[in-house]
């Protein structure tokens, strides 16, 4: 019997506003631990919460580009547990009515692209940070409430997902929206987003759901993946043994390459929901609504689709270029300067991306300006560079900052066409090869291949490639 | 205390017209508290040294001819729940002994900002929830003019401090009748602003969406001098509104004629102490024959209101009491062993036994499989009460009913039954469960000489119109305090 796995995820993602949700402490991560903090977020007795207009707009912007259904009335909740890092004992949270229902995710699988429905997106304030550090040999607890109280979207979806891959596509492409309409960072690695997972296993064919388990502590798309493959075969060779699967929580263990069940006290919790009194409902104005929804920028999608139709450029390139809202500004900054839109977009979406990720770099903080990246693509149309030379000129740019014509006339960079400078090059080079010469006459062509290696790095890449080529067959050709 | 004005008006008119001078009031009252508190208990925390610097700087300001507020000099105490930044703020409870908050509660900034002096933090039923301050965990507060009697709770330090001549005016919270009926145990007037015109930001949590910040003087117009002060819209309070102009009861000189007043007839049967009925039978035949007209009208059993009322506000209070932990606060308990440990041994000892019983009752009607029939259908039925007495307002300007079935009682009376101490906030629920306004008011004494009290109540927006009338009924002449 095959199986098949039925996967919901529940994404948090730390909305990208100045403030906390319900009070005024700057939402900064990076600063001294307990320096943001106020009587409101560290639940000092009196204090009361004002909620953020800014975070409901960005759950608003995020629910109307994934074409949600986004609530002109909502409303908020308390979630009572105890944790020290919860100042308050309860969380404020929305539960009986959130701000936006419904929606779609399109993602990209082997076959072909997959729409994954949404259940609902709530705001919702995070919680501090325990650390538990030994001191003097004992093990302390110490909060940080930094954290405590900064803006949460919680993005629920129906558990359309099937397998691992897909899990992975749909956390990538909400990464890329949350990204585009710039509601969150979406950094998984500094916690701005963060994943939980239900999983279900059910024979092939079988409507019926079989019974979840949760997944924490799933803190990469790598992790969510391996959790979510290694949890499928412990609940397939469960089933396969005749055994049932428990509705439970269990850790992700990333070492150990398996997934454990949590303490049922850590995972089985009465939140005893009941409305917020402190704040009333969040009423959204529908001239409000409308007025974000046409401060929008353009989805992935379309713009992938325009830059094809407006640029020519291959479709693959254009998918390339899109993949955040910084790159593809970057790119139609650059076409839009130079002569050819898909040389402009070879260099942008390979060699310039190339260069940046070696030196860590992101395409915000390029310090290669457009217009010097199209004069480089001109260059390039013109013939005047050859791929080796282009990467040369591209690093000294990125390191000098200097325009690329200036730097292939300092450095005498401009590719060699002179015959006599060629064929002293080639002479040379054959001379130093006698049994690469050897066998090339002997019919063994493939070592041309080689020696035009051998050759551009004689030249430092200055060798024009076609008539360096040309040269050399027709020298080896010759007899001796 | 003898000669010195007994109001907040005519205090202020003496040192406005420079009869008087601050250093002389304050002097009496501090002396008063050195003579008194210590029986009374009404005051936890006494601002002597503050109270004396504040009256040099305010007579400076009057000297140079500025005049800083409306309750310029008025000594006022401030309930316990309530913050002062640096100053203990307990909620009377062992939980926050020790405990100074960092930051001033919006309505005693505004008092402040009016010229008052905060003279002490008044004594009160733990976070508030007694209606006899019995439930204090720093002893309890007694009746001024009978001080083997109760002053009423939760804020029955307030009362106790301005019926013993401690203060002239106070600020209490008002829950579930929190300042009307000790209002009503010692011949005071206290208002229960509608839900909203007073911000809560500082007000220590009890029962969220009932908490009111009240204030309590002798007389209907000392009670909106000081609701003056702090009433209004405030960004740090989402549920506070902007109530449009401040009360002026002197526009309420005239007879209030055509003014209809409805009373709960059914309300008056079983279960009233004669004198209380005696009391309010002379109350509305005094309103008659100041033109109003009384009109019978049926409300719901107050029974019911009692039900819901403890449903809900336990359930609010079981998790705004939830932060008190010892984990950022207040003591902790020591040579625990893990974090679960650390909760259970700080709030056991920390919270009193009501405190206890009320987490628990309020834990109990949100759990999984009893939510339902209890938070619920408890919230439905606010809904249902909140109708009928919009309905009932369809027909009379306000409702005129007691404020509690009895005079104070004797300490100890009602310790050993909480259902029966529960009882005493029957006809001052409505108030916090509707959102309406409401004034208690003193309608004068029993033949033992306690006092005796009635309210009015509604409608919204209606703080003008209510200590309008009361202010018509006491002709600013407030009861006489007792001897002592
Ligand atoms: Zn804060």
């Amino acid at each position: 019997m095959t199986y098949e796995a039925v996967i919901g995820l529940e994404v948090h993602a730390q909305l990208k506003t100045a403030t906390k949700m319900f009070c005024a402490c700057p939402a900064a991560f990076e600063a001294p631990p307990n320096s943001c903090v106020c009587p409101v977020c560290l639940g000092h007795p009196g204090a009361l919460p004002v909620a953020n207009r800014r975070a409901a707009e960005l759950a608003v912007r995020l629910g109307l580009a994934v074409g949600a259904t986004v609530r002109a009335h909502s409303s908020w909740a308390r979630k009572s547990y105890f944790y020290p890092d919860l100042p308050k004992g309860y969380q404020i949270t929305q539960y009986a009515e959130p701000i936006v229902t419904g929606g779609a995710l399109e993602i990209e699988t082997t076959e072909g692209s997959r729409s994954i429905r949404l259940v609902r997106m709530h705001l919702e304030e995070d919680a501090g940070r325990s650390q538990h550090p030994e001191r003097s040999g004992e093990r302390t607890t110490r909060v940080d409430f930094n954290r405590c109280g900064t803006p949460l979207l919680e993005i629920v979806s129906v558990p359309d997902l099937r397998t691992p891959g897909e899990a992975r596509a749909y956390l990538v492409r909400l990464k890329q929206i949350l990204q585009y309409c710039a509601v969150s960072d979406a950094d998984m690695e500094k916690g701005g987003l963060r994943c939980d997972v239900n999983i279900s296993v059910r024979p092939a064919g079988e409507e019926r759901l079989g019974t979840p388990a949760e997944l924490k502590n799933l803190n990469s798309f790598r992790h969510v993946e391996r959790a979510l493959a290694a949890e499928i075969t412990r609940q397939v060779a469960r089933l396969r043994r005749g055994e049932t699967v428990s509705r439970e929580t269990r850790r992700w263990d990333p070492a150990g390459g398996r997934t454990h069940a949590m303490r049922d006290k850590e995972a089985e919790h009465d939140y005893r929901y009941f409305p917020e009194p402190d704040l009333p409902p969040l009423i959204l104005d529908p001239d409000w609504i409308a007025a974000i929804e046409r401060s929008l920028p353009e989805m992935p999608d379309r713009r992938r689709a325009r830059l094809v139709t407006q640029y020519g450029i291959r479709p693959y390139d254009a998918r390339l270029l899109t993949a955040t809202r910084e790159l593809a500004d970057y790119f139609e900054a650059v076409a839009a300067r130079a002569p050819d839109a898909q040389i402009a977009a070879n260099l942008v979406g390979s060699e310039l991306l190339g260069l940046l990720h070696e030196h860590k770099l992101e395409v915000t903080a390029c310090p290669i300006r457009p217009q010097a990246l199209a004069d480089l693509a001109g260059l390039r149309a013109k013939g005047t560079l050859s791929s080796k030379l282009i990467k040369q000129v591209l690093a000294e740019m990125l390191a000098s900052g200097e325009a690329p014509e200036a730097i292939i006339r300092s450095r005498g960079w401009v590719q060699v066409e002179d015959d006599t400078q060629l064929r002293a090059w080639v002479i040379a080079l054959l001379e130093t090869h006698p049994q690469e010469v050897a066998d090339y006459r002997k019919g063994k062509t493939a070592v041309l291949e080689f020696l035009m290696g051998q050759l551009m790095k004689r030249s430092q890449g200055r060798a024009h490639p076609e008539i360096a080529r040309a040269l050399l067959e027709e020298l080896l050709g010759a007899k001796p | 205390m003898r000669g010195a004005p007994g109001t907040v008006s005519a205090l202020t008119a003496a040192l406005r017209n420079g009869a008087l001078r601050l250093p002389e009031v304050i002097e009496p009252y501090l002396d008063r508290i050195r003579k008194r508190n210590d029986e009374l208990g009404a005051l936890l925390h006494v601002f002597d040294e503050g109270a004396r610097s504040r009256a040099r700087e305010l007579q400076r300001r009057l000297d140079a001819g500025d005049w800083p507020g409306p309750l310029t000099g008025v000594p006022v105490a401030v309930k316990d729940n309530i913050s002062l930044a640096g100053h203990p703020t307990t909620a009377g409870s062992r939980i926050l002994k020790g405990f100074r908050p960092v930051y001033t509660a919006t309505a005693v900034e505004r008092l402040e900002a009016s010229g008052a002096i905060v003279i002490g933090k008044a004594n009160l039923d733990e976070f508030a929830m007694g209606s006899s301050n019995e439930y204090s965990a720093y002893g309890a507060a007694r009746n001024p003019y009978d001080t083997g009697r109760v002053p009423g709770g939760s804020s029955g330090g307030c009362a106790a401090a301005i019926a013993g001549g401690l203060a002239l005016g106070a600020l209490g919270s008002d829950t579930g009748g929190s300042v009307r009926q000790p209002a009503a145990f010692c011949g005071l007037v206290a208002l229960k602003p509608q839900y909203g015109s007073v911000s809560r930001y500082g007000l220590i949590a009890f029962g969220s969406s009932l908490d009111q910040i009240a204030p309590m003087a002798r007389t209907a117009r000392d009670c909106a001098a000081l609701y003056n002060a702090i009433r209004g819209v405030d960004p740090h309070d989402a549920t506070s509104r902007e109530d449009g102009a401040p009360v002026d009861v002197e526009a309420w000189s005239q007879p209030p004629r055509d003014v209809r007043l409805g009373v709960p007839r059914s309300w008056l049967a079983a279960g009233l102490d004669a004198d209380v009925r005696a009391g309010f039978d002379r109350c509305c035949a005094r309103f008659a024959k100041l033109g109003a007209r009384l009109v019978d009208v049926a409300l719901p059993d107050p029974s019911w209101a009692v039900a819901t009322y403890h449903i809900l506000a336990n359930a609010e209070a079981s998790t705004n009491l939830a932060r008190y932990d010892g984990v950022r606060y207040g003591p902790r308990a020591a040579g625990v062993a893990s974090v679960d440990v650390l909760y259970a041994a700080t709030r056991g000892a920390g919270f009193g036994p009501e405190v206890k019983r009320r987490i628990l009752l309020g834990t109990y009607v949100l759990s999984a499989g009893y939510r339902a029939a209890y938070y619920a259908r408890a919230a439905r039925a606010r809904l249902a009460l909140r109708a009928a007495y919009a309905e009932v307002l369809q027909c009379v300007d306000a409702l005129l009913m007691p404020t509690t079935p009895t005079p104070a009682f004797r300490l100890g009376e009602k310790l050993g039954d909480p259902l029966a101490m529960y009882l005493c906030d029957v006809f001052t629920i409505g108030a916090n469960l509707t959102g309406w306004p409401a004034v208690a008011f003193p309608v004068g004494r029993n033949p033992a000489g306690l006092p005796l009290g009635a309210q009015l109540c509604g409608p919204l927006g209606g703080e003008d119109l209510l200590l309008g009338l009361v202010h018509r009924f006491d002709g600013g002449e407030p009861l006489p305090l007792p001897e002592g």
